[in-house]
């Protein structure tokens, strides 16, 4: 189909569709990719640093322990502020040509863009972490010191399996910004979906129908995300109905209760 | 009969607020002691010193004649032989009936999958839980959280138990099948320091009953002289309030 200046809106969405939409594709797939990759990897940073930041200090520790944590404490707060407080078009342009001139290294777009939003995340999900971990009831840790657990196995066992079901929602939500935040690589030259969407648009000088339809790619990835990850987080919670084994006069009988609540 | 523990002049402020002052007292094997007082009194907080849930500012807390205040025997270690079960049962909410009672055994006694297993089963047959291996603690009464929790801290076969109210949180009507079970355990033998309440239960099964007023044990003695001719004045005013109600 041929299309000209006066070929009605339609007709230029068929167009568009018709000749780029392997572009669309690939750019939504870069976007898929680092959004993905980078919520993951900003989970590990986040976990990480919750659990570190949320390490019990009392009399009894060592001081040189303490001041190691003051420190340490103090450098993860730093991280945290400075990306939280500054916008992540704006860290993209530090980081990428900051890297280039202060240590020589030419990272791809790619691989910086993965960098950018994974830290950036971490972040975020170092606070979500933190307060997910201060929220569980602290009957959980005295009960789990009371058997002799050390607090890595307290957390790593109770805590942290509780704190991280309670902020799957959280995390899922972070995943969804990075979606619609990936967009902003495009000044550094990632070759995400909005940047693919720029060169269509610029070859056709038709800005509104190729973004209306990029607009309705990021609606499709972040309404799929959202849906996959609330049935992935229902299934976790486990089945709401248990098993009761044997009963008094039939070993083998198995009975299903209900669960409470 | 050997002692197991041993505590003397413990001391512990949260502040300035002095909660337990000079306490002596000692557990030997076998015995069942209820601590009992009024609300405020310091009970739960020197039970959580001896889990060391709380560090007592001074003092010495000797088991079998060691200070585990000095820091030569283990936390970790220490704690896994004083077994204790909360007011509020505390059953890990992310684990079901069967691994509440097999995760300290892995992880801290280090035993194998299906010894720890066995083990539990043992003690979740012994309060009655043994049906209830595949379900959740939200999916429980109140009642058999708290014999679950028994049976969690019976797993790791400790030299004591320490129970903090355990039936203090409970509908009246489970108070029964938990106060069972603890007295079977008490029959069996088992080292015991019960805080309760529940006076017909500490006359019926202690040997001895501890009375703390102000964060000082007042008195120390058999149930029969606490509850029938009480030394102390105190003791007398405090149970005369609990047993007219
Ligand atoms: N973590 C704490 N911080 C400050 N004060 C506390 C703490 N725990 C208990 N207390 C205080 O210590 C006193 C004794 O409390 P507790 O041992 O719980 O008494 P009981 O168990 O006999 O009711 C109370 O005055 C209480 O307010
Ligand atoms: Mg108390």
């Amino acid at each position: 189909m041929a299309v000209d200046a006066d070929s009605s809106f339609f007709q230029w969405v068929v167009y568009i569709l018709q000749h780029y939409w392997p572009l669309f594709l690939r750019g939504a797939e870069v976007t898929l990719i680092i959004s993905l990759t980078g919520t993951i990897i900003g989970f590990a940073i986040g976990i990480l640093i919750g659990v570190i930041r949320t390490i019990p200090m009392d009399q009894n520790t060592h001081p040189l322990k303490r001041i190691l944590f003051k420190i340490i404490n103090f450098l993860l707060l730093c991280y945290i502020e400075v990306f939280r407080g500054t916008p992540m078009i704006v860290q993209a342009m530090v980081i990428f040509y900051g890297v280039a001139m202060i240590w020589g290294i030419h990272l791809s777009t790619f691989a910086a863009g993965i960098f950018i939003v994974s830290i950036n995340t971490g972040a975020y999900m170092a606070e979500i972490v933190r307060g997910g971990i201060i929220s569980i009831d602290k009957g959980q840790f005295e009960a789990a010191h009371a058997i002799g657990m050390t607090h890595s196995q307290t957390m790593s066992n109770i805590v942290l399996p509780q704190a991280i079901r309670n902020i799957l929602p959280a995390l899922s939500n972070e995943f969804v910004i990075n979606i619609k935040d990936t967009s902003v690589l495009n000044v550094i030259g990632v070759t995400e979906l909005f940047f693919q969407s720029k060169s269509a648009a610029g070859n056709n000088y038709r800005y509104f129908e190729v973004f209306l339809i990029t607009c309705l790619v990021y609606l499709i990835m972040t309404f799929t995300v959202t849906r996959i990850l609330r049935y992935w987080e229902k299934r976790l919670d486990g089945p709401s109905v248990y098993t009761i084994h044997g009963s008094q006069t039939v070993p083998e009988a198995e009975i299903k209760i209900v669960g409470r609540e | 009969m050997e002692t197991i523990i041993e505590i003397r002049h413990l001391q512990k402020f949260f502040g300035k607020n002095e909660v337990l002052k000079d306490i002596n007292f000692s557990v030997s094997r076998g015995e069942v002691v209820c601590i009992i007082g009024a609300s405020g009194s310091g009970k739960s907080t020197l039970l959580r010193c001896l889990n060391l849930l709380e560090l007592p500012t001074s003092g010495e807390i000797l088991y079998h004649g060691q200070n585990i205040l000095e820091q030569n025997i283990s936390n970790a270690v220490y704690r896994a032989k004083m077994g204790m079960v909360f007011q509020q049962f505390n059953l890990f909410n992310n684990l079901s009936v069967l691994e509440n009672c097999t995760v300290g055994q892995i992880k801290v006694l280090k035993r194998s999958a299906e010894e720890s297993r066995k083990t539990a089963m043992e003690y979740l047959e012994l309060v009655g839980m043994a049906q209830f291996i595949n379900a959740r603690p939200h999916q429980i009464s109140g009642g058999q959280k708290q014999r679950v929790a028994i049976a969690r801290a019976l797993s790791m076969e400790p030299e004591a138990l320490l129970f903090d109210e355990p039936t203090s949180a409970l509908d009246p009507e489970m108070v029964g099948e938990v106060l069972k079970v603890m007295k079977n355990l008490a029959r069996s033998g088992l080292t015991m320091l019960v805080v309760t309440h529940e006076m017909a239960f500490a006359r019926d099964v202690a040997h001895r009953v501890v009375f703390m007023d102000g964060g000082v044990i007042v008195e120390d003695d058999t149930p029969d002289v606490i509850f029938d001719h009480p030394n102390n004045e105190r003791t007398r005013v405090f149970l005369k309030r609990i047993l007219d109600d």
